[in-house]
């Protein structure tokens, strides 16, 4: 495994920023890593490059303990909100990072420069960072966290700053990390982005995570949605004869479970039944979706178990 | 090694910065009006018929007033020099950006601190020997022992730097900026004070003055610059007519710094230093 974490925690006094954070992430993945502001992933990020100090748990990246030395020569890391030194030049910052490096991992300049080509910034290796735009910025900020090839690459909101067509030379980027056997672990708040280059992903919210896995167990492959009137109770039910069938409050009905050449089938019973179909979506669900039903759950668990704790506490005791 | 290249990164930072730049022009400045001025009074003095002894020691007390001036100047230098070192690293994100690489915190805190002494060093001893050999060329007086007074001026500017970077560590730059001059100021204060408590034989206000200067020895190093710009024959005037009052006088030394004194202060600065590192080490990024 190159990320395995077991029951990791971190508590700032009385908050619990990320609890019994458990996950595992093998070579060669592609691992988004989502969640909503304050979920806790930055600061699981920080403690697995051993930047912050875990409370509680443990955990190895690339077969080490988190935080060590000799295993941090072979990561790379795209910080979210950062600045490099603005009176280094594109290429004095690669240089700076390819010292750091050091070890027997010699970085050439001929590295530096086909790194910064990579990432656009091919025409101003001269130029001071201070003249950058936020986009070209974040550029630099990629080319530093893939010098030297290193065999896990940690980007924090790596799009964030950047155009639609800055988006694409990204995801052609991570593409072409994955392609050497490199592991990529994704923090994006970009759903789209991210259901486009995982393999796998974790939701976390409050710390923990509430879901992960490859992207199509998690969004659960063939799917139907249909939106439908006049259908009776009785039909409806029957319906479920197709697979799970789930009702939202905007008519649209949702069938689990049925494969692409059986939604024909399903969309005839319905009008067979005396159903008028307005709609019908055969995809999968979106990320998106999956996402919001997951954090909109969690959150409505929560917010029920602190009036929980409320109305259990006895009579005549201050909450 | 890795010592090494964030101290060359510091150094660059602060020339590139312009920070050595303004430095540099200050000095300049300052040293050329200075010597303007002893040259004027070593003039008009010498019109006047005064004799070269009386001038010598004249000179003697505008250098040691000059070097105090310096003195100042160095301490807020390396006072806002060393403040941002770390702090600012953590607020832009830079150090996060370091520090995943494969160095170690001590590193960081070592190279920065490196770096910067070596700015604050190179600034005193120019500006210092400029200043003196600007003053000598003019009046034809020579301080005594040059290189020792310019050596306690650079080391009070290193005792002061390492202050603000066990500061940077965990307060916001311009916070620690105001902390260390502040001490600064104060350290000076209690100095004035042990004098004139030595002087009227106020036992316990010499105690506690006394104390505060170990506790940060920047006056006691300050007492060493006064000792190697005076020329002795001061020392054998104010000490022979004046006894222990002399002592009240800030800027009069009748003697260097003793050894254990010289020695505290190293120690002081390692101490310091190794607090500024540890803190550091276990704080959260």
């Amino acid at each position: 495994m190159v990320i395995s974490t077991e029951f990791l925690a971190k508590q700032y006094g009385h908050v619990q920023a990320v609890a019994d954070l458990s996950m595992r992430v093998g070579p060669g993945e592609v691992f988004g890593f989502l969640g909503p502001n304050g979920a806790g992933k930055t600061t699981a990020v920080k403690m697995l490059l051993g930047l912050t100090r875990p409370t509680g748990g443990h955990g190895t990246v690339l077969g080490a303990p988190i935080g060590d030395r000799e295993a941090r020569r072979k990561i790379g890391y795209l910080p979210e909100l950062f600045r490099y030194q603005t009176w280094l030049t594109a290429r004095e910052v690669l240089e700076l990072h390819a010292r750091l490096i050091g070890g027997a991992s010699a970085i050439s300049r001929s590295d530096i420069d086909q790194g910064l080509d990579e990432v656009g910034l091919g025409a101003r290796t001269d130029d001071a960072v201070g003249t950058f735009s936020k986009g070209m910025q974040q550029r630099l900020g990629l080319a530093v966290a893939l010098l030297g090839n290193p065999r896990l690459v940690v980007l924090d909101e790596p799009t964030s700053a950047l155009d639609p067509s800055g988006r694409a030379d990204v995801r052609a980027l991570i593409g072409a990390v994955r392609d050497r056997g490199a592991t990529v672990f994704l923090n994006s708040h970009l759903l789209s982005e991210v259901e486009r280059v995982c393999d796998r992903i974790a939701i976390i919210d409050g710390g923990r995570v509430l879901a992960s896995g490859a992207l199509d167990e998690l969004l659960g492959a063939d799917a139907l949605r249909l939106r439908a009137t006049s259908l009776g109770a009785e039909a409806r039910s029957e319906l479920a004869r197709f697979g799970r069938v789930t009702e939202a409050a905007d008519g649209w009905l949702s069938i689990a479970g049925v494969p692409p050449d059986r939604q024909p089938d399903v969309v005839a019973f319905v009008v067979r039944r005396g159903g008028r179909v307005h709609a019908v979506d055969g995809g999968r669900r979106s990320l998106e979706d999956r996402y919001l039903e997951l954090i909109r759950a969690n959150q409505a668990d929560e917010s029920a178990a602190a009036s929980d704790a409320r109305g259990s506490t006895p009579a005549g005791e201050a909450p | 090694m890795t010592v090494v290249t964030i101290a060359r990164l510091t150094i660059a930072e602060a020339v590139r910065r312009r920070i050595v730049l303004v430095l540099i022009a200050l000095t300049l400045v300052s040293v050329a009006l200075t010597t303007l001025g002893v040259e004027r009074l070593v003039s008009l003095a010498r019109a006047d018929g005064t004799n070269d002894l009386q001038i010598q020691v004249g000179i003697s007390q505008i250098l040691i007033l000059v070097a105090f001036m310096f003195s100042f100047v160095l301490a807020m230098t390396a006072a806002f020099l060393g403040a941002p070192a770390i702090a600012a690293d953590l607020e832009s994100g830079v150090a996060a950006a370091i520090l995943v690489r494969p160095i170690r915190r001590a590193e960081l805190v070592l190279g920065r601190w490196l770096g910067l002494v070596v700015v604050v060093v190179a600034y005193a001893v120019a500006s210092g020997l400029l200043e003196i050999a600007g003053v000598g060329l003019v009046s034809g007086s020579a301080p005594p022992y040059p290189m020792l007074a310019v050596g306690y001026l650079a080391a009070q500017a290193i005792v002061l730097l390492t202050l603000a970077i066990l500061l940077s560590t965990r307060v916001p730059a311009i916070a620690s900026g105001a902390i260390c001059v502040v001490l600064f100021g104060l350290a000076w204060m209690a100095g004035v004070f042990a004098g004139i408590g030595t002087f009227l034989q106020a036992g316990p206000l010499v105690s506690v003055a006394e104390a505060s200067r170990w506790l940060l020895p920047t006056d006691g190093l300050w007492r060493g610059t006064i000792y190697g710009l005076e020329p002795p024959i001061i020392g054998a005037i104010v000490g022979g007519r004046v006894g222990p009052a002399a002592s009240a006088n800030p800027f009069f030394a009748a003697e260097p710094p003793p050894l254990p004194f010289v020695a505290w202060s190293a120690i002081w600065v390692a101490l310091v230093l190794g607090l500024a590192v540890w803190s550091f080490s276990r704080r959260d990024l």
